[in-house]
């Protein structure tokens, strides 16, 4: 889904990876990211993607892909194989929410996540006039949508708190630009870099 | 359409002796081959196909007069096809130990003058890749762009990245696995006593007395191929379908699956040697690159350094999508260049010979990476 978005997170997530570093990214779709990451900073890597279609853009962009089901979690993957374990806009789409995030901190020193901010001022404004929110970083509509998680960034931020995850850095949207000023009312997107506690 | 046309198989000798893993030594041997596509001048567009138990050299294409042998492979080989003659040299090869010209215990035993038949001693995985390197020689061929093979064949394409991986630099593994499981071994097995325990078989010397173990050859078959379909599939082309449209009450073949098996054995009988069976399932039971390493798959594959495709589909439980993910998650370990793809097919394990759209489409996507 990264394509949503154009680049702007790719950036925010460059600049935390050190040149050389291992990367696993999940949820990759085409591999755009890998390949940004590879072409930038000289990572070496590989991308997660359960979908065929994702799996095929992804070997026509070069990159590693492993078509692999990440509900089944990454019991495969040495732990501290990675630098980074990097879920980019598709950690809303996934059951096992808890499980998946301890493996990616299990399998990776530093775990980069982003996702849409379900608490945004529009999705709010959206739910008061009894509609479920559509947007630039929410585009599905209920019944077609992949996400199978809503939750905001003071929910997130609470399930690591009670799940011992360090939070190490956050960083906030709102269509491509920063906010600092109440980030779960006026972020759309928020990227987190997340440790071991 | 879109066929590499006419082909001939071509011939060469190895006067050098050749020591088998199992202790045993050939002085000399003959492999039988077909190339399509051109050899780039700096050798550097090479694929060879390995072929799996019952396929040979003829991948591609067809014989001059026989419209109807096309290759085992000519889906997959040709111009414009995933594996791209326009671009690839590619390399089809029988294997030591076959049954289509290659030396095999069909051919004469020098020591004798007559067929090696059980004499021919068993040859395993590691064997036919150093045989496939001297005809790489033979070739000029330094360095493969790629090996490539399903099942067995994708078990030669792993084993080239180990015993010579100077010489390879993309490796894609479909429908494979890194050792046999106990109930693969059990099914090879099962077909060997139907081939040892027919009275035809003559300890192997059945070349000697003018007969062919026919009934155990066909049952191996039959075996071998309901390992090769899934449940779901066959449940889909045969059901409880009759063939005569009423039960018999007897022995003779009253559903339609009964008749598929037997008519698959009989024909396999008229051009396969149970002698090349014997030998072939043994390769594919011994197979186990991890058995000098105490088992540890991973260090098995540290010397290996070629980039890997590996593919596996949903409904194969011969060598089902664990046994290809064993070979990715060793590779990741090691920190390798590798690639996964697990098709969807109703196929089972022989959806690798088949021609569905996606899994032709990442093999060629994954090819058309590779630089010549």
């Amino acid at each position: 889904m990264t394509e949503i978005f154009g680049r702007f997170d790719f950036d925010v997530i460059a600049r935390w990876i050190v040149p050389g570093e291992r990367v696993l990214d999940l949820g990759c779709g085409d591999g755009s990211l890998l390949k940004f990451l590879k072409a930038e900073k000289g990572i070496r890597g590989y991308g997660v993607d359960n979908a065929p279609e994702n799996v095929l853009a992804a070997i026509k962009n070069g990159v590693n892909v492993l078509q692999f089901d990440l509900e089944k979690g990454l019991a495969g993957v040495d732990d501290d194989a990675f630098d980074h374990v990097i879920m980019s806009l598709s950690l809303q789409t996934v059951r096992h929410t808890v499980p998946l995030v301890k493996e990616m901190l299990r399998v990776g020193h530093e775990a980069v996540v982003s996702f849409p901010n379900f608490g945004h001022r529009s999705h709010r404004e959206a739910i008061a006039q009894g509609r479920m929110p559509v947007s630039e970083a929410l585009p599905y509509q209920w019944y077609n949508s992949p996400n199978v998680r809503f939750f905001t960034i003071a929910d997130f931020e609470a399930l690591c708190a009670d799940n011992g995850i360090v939070v190490r850095e956050g960083l906030f949207f709102d269509e491509g630009r920063a906010v600092t000023e109440d980030p779960n009312l006026n972020a759309d997107v928020a990227l987190y870099r997340l440790g071991r506690g | 359409m879109n066929s590499v046309g006419v082909v001939t198989p071509q011939r060469v000798a190895f006067d050098a002796p050749i020591t088998l893993r199992g202790g045993a030594t050939l002085p000399g041997f003959e492999l039988v081959y077909e190339t399509y596509g051109e050899l780039n001048a700096e050798g550097s567009n090479a694929v060879l196909v390995c072929h799996a138990l019952s396929g040979s050299h003829h991948v591609a294409g067809v014989y001059a007069g026989q419209q109807n042998n096309v290759g085992w492979w000519d889906n997959l080989v040709g111009p414009g096809k995933p594996l791209d003659t326009n671009r690839f040299f590619v390399v089809g090869v029988n294997n030591l130990g076959g049954c289509y010209g290659s030396t095999g215990p069909i051919s004469t035993n020098p020591a004798t003058g007559k067929p090696y038949g059980a004499d021919f001693p068993v040859v395993t995985v590691e064997d036919w890749v150093a045989a496939q390197a001297r005809l790489a020689d033979h070739l000029g061929i330094g360095c493969w762009a790629a090996v490539i093979g399903g099942s067995l064949g994708g078990m030669q394409a792993l084993e080239w990245t180990l015993q010579f991986p100077e010489r390879i630099r993309h490796a894609l593994v479909i429908a494979s696995a890194p050792k046999l499981s106990a109930q693969n071994i059990a099914f090879n097995e099962l077909a060997r006593q139907a081939i040892l325990s027919d009275p035809d078989f003559h300890g192997g010397h059945y070349y000697e007395h003018g007969v062919v173990p026919v009934r155990g050859l066909r049952l191996a078959r039959m075996v071998g191929h309901i390992t090769y379909l899934s449940d779901d599939q066959m449940a889909e082309k045969f059901g409880r379908e009759l063939k005569n449209g009423k039960l018999s009450y007897g022995y003779d073949t009253d559903f339609q699956i009964e008749s598929y098996l037997r008519y698959q054995g009989d024909k396999f009988t008229t051009y396969f040697d149970a002698n090349t069976y014997l030998i072939t399932t043994k390769a594919l039971d011994y197979f186990d690159p991890a058995r000098d390493y105490g088992g540890d798959l991973q260090a098995a594959l540290a010397r290996s350094t070629a980039s890997f495709f590996v593919a596996s589909f949903t409904t194969d439980w011969r060598f089902a999508p664990e046994r290809s993910r064993e070979i990715v998650y060793a590779l990741m370990h090691n920190g390798r260049d590798v690639s996964y793809a697990e098709v969807d097919c109703s196929a089972g394990h022989d959806s690798f010979l088949l021609d569905d759209a996606h899994y032709h489409a990442v093999v060629g996507a994954y090819l058309d990476r590779i630089e010549t």
